[in-house]
């Protein structure tokens, strides 16, 4: 297990530092600066903005400075809001893409594994036929289908639910951006706990708690499902780094003040430090979660072993 | 499979028996399954008169995609020459659906071709000579996978210019990942299967194994990978598209068309639905036919 987390962590620094490389160098290969506006400053005033934030130097030596400040926690101010710092803009806009990818997290993790097992239970029913078309349809409706749709129907029409804006993170506009990033997470969950589901039933261990005698209930939800969810254990955790990014075009059509929003903006503002800290956040959490999916796994089969 | 009762002597079955041992090759078997699937099929058909639509469609339309008419602004489908209405600008719905049906179906083409031509090298190379080699390349590829490329893409869009080859590129530089892990663990599994021992224990010389036996065994996952990567490009783009980082006007994808939909829904819902509906058609025959492949292709897995 420890040489295993060591050589996880072998990988990820290196990943790191190529994210923070590449990402970088692609910035600043863009044209423009984050100081052009449409009003033009004199020459000399831009000039001293450049030197206050590091940028007269040669482009090699802003990297160093760049890369042993990220290394000393420090990510700079951001060049647009002169007042904050990235952290504090990762921190505050953070909330509303968590809020929003923990409940659908939830919410598609218990729905998708109740309408997986129903299915595998009633395997070639009408129950099972129905889910599974379903989900089928609901992984080829992409979030920016869904979304508008919703909003035309239950905003517009209907009149139920507003139609964007966060409204502070109350419940009602909550609704819709969660049901549209959970859609289709339950379709391909419930597939998969479908498939791990029918194979655990068919398996001896099952037959033989068949055999004792022990009651259905217990079977499918003692014995089977252990087993069915281990395949959903590793796609859950790139799926909740998924979310984080999904997010992306929810929070553009609600109209969220989320992480996804902001990154598109400040990558088109060349707000070069904004959006350094942004990939390096998200790297790292793709990163720690897809490591937790793996121990996690180990932890839940001990047939698994970390080496 | 036909009912085949094994009586003894019954003169039928002994000519069906002869018919069936003339040697079926993996691959007519696979193609019997596969046209057995009825959702496959339905699919193949499908999107076989989609990629007619895109290819025929722009010069069958009345209008041009780009073709701005101010007397026909927002115009509900059934009306005048616009057969499923037109736009805030008055270019014809169905011409600006098939123009932006063929730029996605394209870029899905083109961007699944760059990751399979790479991951296919990639994996296979690193599989075939494993050791150190292999080492290496695995792990330059879990770096890269682990990478938050969306935002990759963003940065390469926003600060180049969304221009098409670039998309492309963006695109299927990143899919080829797992096209890659695919193929190396083929490759590896495959070269420790009983039946390659057996190939080389008949004195078969090394590339007559890799034609006759490797590759048609790697074909197989990575024919399935492919159907499934095209989709996965078509939404890419369109996601892209959406943000408005991808194809721009007035060239259209089916993102931009849902985008601009998505922006007039509640004045011309049209503009919404119809090419909803195309890309949701579209991705579900490609789910379709992938899924059908693999049952063909690895019955073990069904």
């Amino acid at each position: 297990m420890l040489s295993f987390l060591a050589r996880r962590l072998i990988v990820a620094i290196p990943t790191l530092f190529v994210v923070v490389t590449v990402a970088f160098f692609m910035m600043r290969a863009a044209p423009g600066s984050p100081f052009s506006s449409d009003r033009k400053l004199p020459p000399e005033i831009e000039k001293n903005i450049e030197a206050k934030y590091g940028m007269d130097k040669p482009l090699m030596v802003q990297y160093v400075d760049y890369v042993g400040g990220v290394l000393h926690g420090d990510f700079g101010p951001s060049l647009k809001y002169r007042d904050k710092s990235v952290l504090d803009i990762i921190a505050q806009n953070y909330q509303v893409s968590l809020r929003i990818g923990l409940a659908a997290f939830v919410i598609m993790v218990i729905a998708g594994v109740n309408l997986g097992v129903i299915a595998a239970l009633r395997q070639n029913g009408a129950a099972d036929i129905t889910v599974m078309s379903v989900a089928i349809v609901g992984i080829c409706i992409p979030s920016f289908v869904t979304a508008p749709l919703l909003q035309l129907l239950f905003g517009s029409q209907l009149g139920w639910l507003p139609i964007g804006s966060w409204g502070g993170g109350a419940i009602p506009n909550m609704v819709m951006p969660v049901i549209v990033l959970a859609t289709p997470q339950i379709a391909i969950i419930s597939r998969l706990t479908r498939a791990g589901m029918i194979e655990a039933l068919h398996s001896n261990y099952v037959r033989t708690a068949r055999a004792k005698g022990l009651p259905e209930f217990t079977i499918v939800f003692k014995h089977a499902i252990r087993a069915a969810v281990l395949p959903l254990v590793s796609y859950l955790g790139p799926a909740f780094a998924g979310l984080m990014t999904g997010s992306l075009v929810v929070e553009r059509i609600f109209g969220l003040p989320g992480l996804g929003k902001f990154f598109v903006n400040s990558a088109l503002q060349r707000d070069y430090t904004v959006v350094m800290g942004m990939v390096i956040f998200f790297a790292t959490l793709i990163l720690l979660l897809n490591l937790l999916a793996d121990v996690l796994y180990a932890v839940l089969d001990p047939r698994v072993r970390l080496t | 499979m036909t009912q085949i009762s094994l009586a003894p002597g019954s003169m039928r079955n002994a000519a069906l028996l002869e018919r069936a041992v003339k040697g079926r090759s993996l691959w007519d078997d696979a193609r019997r399954r596969l046209f057995r699937n009825r959702a496959a099929v339905a699919s193949m058909i499908v999107l076989g008169l989609l990629v007619v639509c895109a290819l025929i469609g722009p010069f069958v339309t009345p209008y041009a995609y780009d073709e701005i008419n101010k007397n026909d602004v927002w115009l509900g489908p059934l009306t005048g020459d616009h057969l499923i209405g037109s736009d805030s600008l008055g270019r014809d719905l169905l011409a600006r659906l098939f123009t932006g049906l063929g730029v996605s179906l394209a870029i899905g083409a083109v961007a699944t071709t760059v990751s399979l031509v790479i991951g296919v090298a990639w994996g296979a190379t690193a599989g075939y000579l494993g050791g150190m080699v292999d080492e290496v390349m695995m792990r330059i590829v879990d770096v890269l996978y682990s990478l938050p490329y969306i935002f990759f893409v963003i940065i390469l869009m926003v600060t180049f210019g969304s221009n098409f080859i670039l998309l492309f590129i963006a695109i299927g530089a990143v899919e080829w990942l797992t096209m890659a892990r695919i193929v190396r663990g083929q490759t590896l599994s495959l070269k420790q299967k009983e039946f390659i021992e057996a190939a080389r224990a008949a004195g078969l010389t090394r590339r007559a194994i890799i034609a006759r036996h490797i590759v048609p065994n790697l074909l197989g996952p990575v024919v399935v990978y492919v159907t499934l990567t095209i989709p996965g490009v078509i939404l890419a783009e369109s996601f892209l598209s959406f943000l408005g980082l991808g194809v721009q006007p007035p060239m259209a994808s089916l993102g931009t068309l849902i985008s601009n939909g998505a922006q007039d829904m509640e004045l011309a819902p049209w503009l919404l639905i119809f090419p909803s509906l195309t890309m949701v058609v579209t991705l579900m025959c490609f789910n379709f036919i992938g899924d059908g492949l693999r049952d063909a292709i690895d019955p073990k897995d069904r």
